[in-house]
């Protein structure tokens, strides 16, 4: 069926409800009786709570109920879990403090939970916020990483010395310190990763319901991981059987990243439904976003990179401090670590490379995984570096990267950070797009530009990303406190349509056309006979969701091997109806044959014997529904190149994208106009990275950047159209061939933009800027070229 | 509570709802109305999310309070299709994968529509330009923008 | 939001009484800075009065040497008027790049102008061509009427019912925007008249102010070149986390030669 199966591009099934406007997300739902949870923030980056006073606001209009963090200590809610634990240099743990879902004592960012009011409606709850009294006695804050390492700077956590959560290594430093002893030339870079907010557009909401005639609790939430939410909370917070708790992430409206982790409000709105024996809704507005949803990145790194006379990689060293906020976010501690410092390595076969990371606390939001999740940081290193390698030893960008990529007939390619690429093909993915970017002729459309007043730049990047996250024991041995498997239950239901029920959550990838496309292809049923389920633990088996790439490569083999299950079952199935051996059957298109007859039976056929099972194999269940847990045997790599050009305006240093050209290596692809969506989105928020999105706060942690004001997001007319190439090696170790496509574009995209510009503005002598490459940064670099230097 | 009891045409039907003064548009389709496709994205009237039609003119719901829409003809995003077919712009965007989490979609596809009215065969950058109110993380815009060219073309019968 | 009462009075008669009969009262024209607001609870008036019902307060009409525009007339209606293309094409080219489409509908010159944003773009326009700021009580000139900070001459219970601007030989606007707003980071309109030059920036300083030694410049020689030796001093100019004040000062000077360009 290669109308609908893999490889086609099928319009998706998901759009017809959400261009008509019934989707139903989060704040779509209501529930009967119920009541609105505003949350009282801090209003200081960091202080001490001398007075709480709620009566005042327990009295207004409409308010049900006011809680604090005593109430939640009173009833032994316990914080919210980090679950990943990353050890130091010397092998004892890195620091973990508590992370209460409403403090009791202290705050310790702006925007930390301080107590939450329950009203008849929204309005009614903020009104009465306003009443409650905090007394502040206001701490100094520590911001930047910077402010937290300076000596005698205030202490976000007392049993943080140096605000260090850990001081990480990975590498050989006396064989790195060797390599580079030996090397013609060595390429330096001191680079700022630059801190985002993820901003998906649907903010996050949550509606909580006890029912106690049963004892049952409902979340409804905005999350990329039901089950992961129903673990954490129900076990580790609220203590909560999981047989008692039921966890609805219904549509979603963008995650990035930041609906992965388990946040306070859903604790607190669960817990408090059995209070108040009410549903609670809460929702998210724009500016509790900002300064509630974990953000991402914000690195300073220092990296070397040694070479020969040849222009060839041999050692690399990375000094990177992480700043991981205020407290450990879920997945907080391996975003810096083993997401970043494993991929160093890039699609080089640079022999030696030594890695150290210093994460730090400040008084901001928590940080954590962001599309991309550390991969972008380690490509800007590596990337940048590459180009400053160039520079410096009068190489070609194009041809230094050739040069040093891991040839094709070298995979699988052990590096020397841990990771062992399954396979990849680097040389034809670059001459892809240095074709479809036509490479050759920029320097005729530089001197064009150059003519019209305006510098033009090229910029090229290469990228790796470990995806398909991720092997359990793997990543257990790192410090997991998860095994990151994926689930499927496969459905033939008795007239031969199907329903797949995934582990796996979709919040804008369109799942439930490409696993469908996956059911088509396999089980030879219709699009229209296939259902994708999703996003209800009540409905689903235990699944890990959704994030660093992981859902075809582990969910959608979780589920081909579910479907392969139902197959041998048919088979047993089918040969007794054909009076033929079992294994004389084979499945094709829908159908069972006894091999090199035309005696078949239909997959229909074949399930309504399984539900109606009067004339059936003796011993063999009746039913046709398999379930798998599929745990990948190694990460996936997808790897490609991307160019850009981009051109400046002098005068007043504004820039535009004027062309930006991908090639992709994405495995085997199921549709690839989805596949081509998620590179266009992911390009656009890495555009956002290099050239207009950076949090900002102030020297006392107020967050300057706190509203779409101030905070710029990528529009429509800052980005061109992209044009979008695969070249396809297929994964070894997954039955799907697939490797994940969701955060490429994230991951390459801003390297290759600031390679851009300072290939457009070297010819003035700019050597480094940081991002966001802002109008005004250009300009400064700028003139300050033109200021002759002082001898 | 000051009440108020406003009363509008919304796609097509007339409603009449008794609200709070300081009730928006967008809370009262989303929450009185039960209309629940036009969303709510940020608090400072940027992301268009909330885009609704009012007498002809693209306006954000979230920007306007529902008693300034006395007497209006509203059209949200659940008022576009007709008898179970979706409009074209609906349509094109649906064939060029123009959406993807589908939360931003119908102020997109709202705003979309005011631009032919004013521009029946806009150009890629005037697209671009019109979205200024419009913001989308998932697609990049690239889809959005082909959509919309598609959904204009569609609707000058090409 | 806090609450509040509404009121929507057809005529400006009413208009004026209600606004004078609570001290806490306030007017809403399209609603564009003051809904957002009021949503963030940095406003609490007690009585709401919409003037989106006073018929007599919209529309554009040429009155002799002046195009005269109602206060409640949208931006988009400005940017789309043939009127104002004929008579002063650089005010619609102004009006269509305020905001967004959205606040294009809505937005109106009365509310823009009331609210004095810095970052605005209709005070240059008011300023840079020397309009007339006619309300209820009396005409305020441009140069009388901003100033400073989100202040305005008017006086408590004065309406702004229209604004009229006299047709200059030429004119132009440019503008540098904010990328996260679209606000101006600086915007400079540049208006030659059969007085002089004027110019003025906004977006650069705490409020709309004109350019003296542009002026001067451009009334000897109207020519980018003449402003080629203009040095923007950077004192009292805005410093945030978008523009320095040094940057702000040096896109005044950018802007002002391509508005000039621009004009022809």
């Amino acid at each position: 069926m290669p109308d609908t199966g893999i490889g086609a591009r099928v319009l998706r099934k998901e759009d017809a409800r959400f261009l008509t406007g019934r989707g139903n997300y989060t704040d779509d739902i209501n529930r009967p009786n119920q009541t609105y949870a505003y949350i009282l923030r801090s209003p200081h980056a960091h202080a001490k709570i001398k007075k709480l006073g709620i009566a005042k606001a327990a009295k207004a209009p409409g308010v049900v109920a006011v809680f604090t963090g005593a109430d939640l200590a009173s009833d032994k809610v316990n914080g919210l879990p980090c679950g990943w634990l990353v050890h130091n240099k010397d092998g004892t743990p890195m620091v973990e403090p508590s992370h209460p879902a409403l403090v009791t004592d202290r705050v310790r960012h702006v925007g930390d939970q301080v107590a939450v009011v329950i009203a008849e409606s929204r309005a009614q709850a903020r009104d009465a916020a306003e009443l409650i009294e905090v007394g502040y006695e206001e701490l100094p804050a520590v911001v930047s990483i910077a402010d937290a390492l300076k000596p005698g700077a205030p202490l976000v956590w007392d049993q943080a010395a140096a605000n260090t959560c850990y001081d990480w290594e990975l590498g050989d430093k006396a064989a790195n310190d060797a390599a580079f002893a030996k090397a013609a030339k060595v390429a330096k870079v001191d680079l700022v990763n630059n801190r985002l907010i993820p901003n998906a557009i649907e903010p996050r909401a949550a509606i909580g319901e006890y029912d106690a005639t049963s004892g049952h609790y409902t979340l409804y939430t905005t999350s990329q991981n039901p089950h992961v939410i129903r673990l954490l909370m129900g076990a580790f917070v609220l203590g909560i059987p999981e047989h008692k708790l039921r966890v609805v992430a219904p549509d979603v409206g963008g995650g990035f990243g930041s609906k992965i982790y388990h946040y306070a409000e859903e604790a607190i709105v669960t817990w408090a439904a059995r209070k108040v024996g009410r549903p609670i809704k809460w929702t998210a507005e724009r500016s509790e976003s900002f300064m509630s949803d974990c953000h991402g990145r914000d690195h300073v790194t220092h990296a070397e990179l040694a070479l020969d006379g040849n222009g060839k990689f041999l050692a690399l060293k990375v000094l990177t401090k992480a700043n991981l906020g205020a407290y450990l976010s879920t997945f907080a501690p391996c975003i810096p670590t083993y997401l970043y410092a494993t991929l160093l390595a890039g699609n080089y076969a640079t022999p030696t490379i030594y890695c150290s990371v210093r994460a730090v606390f400040t008084n901001t939001v928590p940080v954590d995984a962001y599309r991309g999740a550390g991969r972008p940081e380690a490509t800007y290193v590596v990337e940048r570096l590459v180009d400053e390698a160039a520079r410096i030893s009068g190489i070609d960008r194009a041809e230094i990267r050739r040069r040093n990529y891991i040839p094709r007939d070298k995979f699988p390619y052990q590096t020397p950070v841990a990771l062992q690429y399954d396979i990849g093909d680097y040389h034809t993915t670059l001459d892809k797009v240095l074709k479809a970017g036509d490479y050759a002729g920029f320097e005729k459309r530089r001197e064009e530009a150059k003519k019209r007043g305006r510098l033009r730049g090229l910029g090229i990047a290469s990228y790796i990303e470990a995806c398909g996250i991720a092997p359990s024991a793997v990543v257990g041995s790192l410090g997991a406190r998860a095994g990151l498997y994926e689930s499927a239950a496969v459905r033939v239901h008795p007239t031969g349509s199907v329903t797949v029920y995934t582990g796996s959550h979709s919040h804008g990838q369109g799942h439930e056309t490409t696993f469908a496309q996956l059911v088509c292809s396999t089980l030879g049923v219709s699009l229209d006979n296939v259902d994708i389920v999703h996003g209800d633990t009540d409905k689903i088996p235990f699944g890990m969701g959704t994030y660093g790439s992981r859902s075809l490569a582990v969910g959608g083999s979780a589920m081909f091997n579910a479907m392969q299950k139902v197959i041998a079952k048919g088979k047993k199935i089918a040969a007794h109806l054909l009076e033929a051996a079992e294994a004389d059957i084979e499945f094709a298109n829908g159908e069972f044959r006894v091999a090199g007859t035309d005696k078949k039976k239909a997959l229909a056929e074949v399930s309504l014997a399984a539900y109606v099972p009067h004339n059936y194999p003796a011993g063999l269940e009746p039913g046709l529904e398999e379930q798998a847990f599929y745990d990948p045997l190694n990460f996936t790599y997808p790897a490609g190149t991307y160019l850009s050009e981009v051109e400046i305006d002098p005068d007043t240093g504004a820039l535009s994208v004027e062309s930006f050209t991908a090639a992709d290596d994405f495995g085997r692809i199921i549709n690839p106009m989805i596949v081509e969506g998620q590179v266009h989105g992911g390009i656009a928020q890495g555009i956002g990275q290099a050239l207009l999105e950076g949090c900002v706060y102030d020297g006392q942690g107020q967050l300057l950047t706190g509203s779409y004001l101030d905070y710029c997001m990528p529009r429509a007319d800052n980005l061109p159209s992209f044009k979008v190439d695969t070249n396809v090696t297929a994964c070894t170790h997954n039955p799907l061939g697939v490797k994940g496509c969701g955060e490429a574009g994230a991951i390459g995209a801003p390297a290759c933009i600031m390679s851009a510009i300072l290939d457009a503005l070297r010819p003035l002598g700019v050597a480094s800027l940081d991002m966001p490459a802002t109008a005004e940064k250009i300009w400064r670099a700028v003139e300050r070229a033109k200021t002759p230097k002082a001898a | 509570m000051t009440a108020v009891t406003v009363s509008m045409t919304v796609n097509g039907k007339p409603v009449t709802a008794t609200v709070e003064a300081r009730t928006l548009l967008v809370q009262l389709l989303r929450e009185s109305l039960l209309l629940t496709g036009t969303h709510v994205g940020c608090d400072t009237s940027q992301c268009g999310a909330c885009v609704v039609d009012v007498d002809g003119r693209s306006l954000k719901s979230c920007t306007l309070l529902a008693v300034q829409a006395q007497g209006a003809q509203v059209t949200t995003i659940e008022g576009l299709a007709k008898d179970g077919k979706l409009h074209p712009m609906q349509e094109a965007f649906r064939e060029n994968h123009g959406l993807q989490c589908g939360f931003c979609t119908p102020g997109m596809v709202m705003s979309a529509l005011d631009l032919v009215k004013h521009n029946a065969d806009p150009s890629e950058r005037e697209v671009r330009e019109w979205l200024e109110g419009n913001i989308c993380r998932c697609t990049g815009y690239h889809n959005i923008v082909k959509s919309i060219l598609a959904g204009a073309a569609a609707m000058r019968g090409k | 939001m806090y609450d509040f009462n509404y009121h929507r009075p057809k005529s400006l008669a009413d208009a004026a009484k209600l606004l004078g009969g609570s001290e806490e009262a306030k007017l809403v024209a399209g609603g564009m800075t003051l809904i957002p607001t009021l949503k963030q609870r940095l406003a609490r008036p007690s009585d709401l009065v919409d003037l989106g019902g006073i018929g007599e307060l919209k529309g554009i009409r040429r009155e002799g040497n002046a195009l005269v525009i109602g206060a409640m007339t949208p931006h988009a209606e400005v940017a789309s008027s043939p009127e104002v293309k004929k008579a002063i094409p650089a005010l619609a080219a102004l009006a269509e790049g305020i905001g967004d489409p959205q606040v294009r509908n809505q937005g109106t010159i009365g509310g823009s102008i009331a609210n004095a944003d810095p970052a605005a773009d209709y005070p240059a326009a008011v300023v840079g061509l020397g309009a007339t700021v006619i309300t209820n009580k009396r005409k305020i000139a441009a140069d009388d009427f901003f100033k400073g900070l989100f202040e305005t001459a008017l006086q408590a219970g004065e309406i702004v019912t229209a604004v009229s601007f006299p047709i200059p030989e030429k004119a132009a606007y440019a503008k540098f925007p904010n990328p996260a707003s679209r606000y101006a980071i600086v915007g400079v309109l540049v208006a030659k008249t059969g007085g002089g030059a004027r110019v003025a920036v906004t977006g650069a300083g705490p409020s709309v102010f004109r350019l003296k030694a542009a002026e001067e410049a451009l009334a000897k020689s109207w020519s980018a070149a003449a402003l080629g030796g203009l040095k923007v001093p950077q004192t009292g100019l805005n410093s945030d986390i978008h523009a320095s004040a040094e940057y702000r000062a040096h896109l005044v000077g950018v802007m002002a030669k391509r508005a000039v360009q621009a004009a022809g």
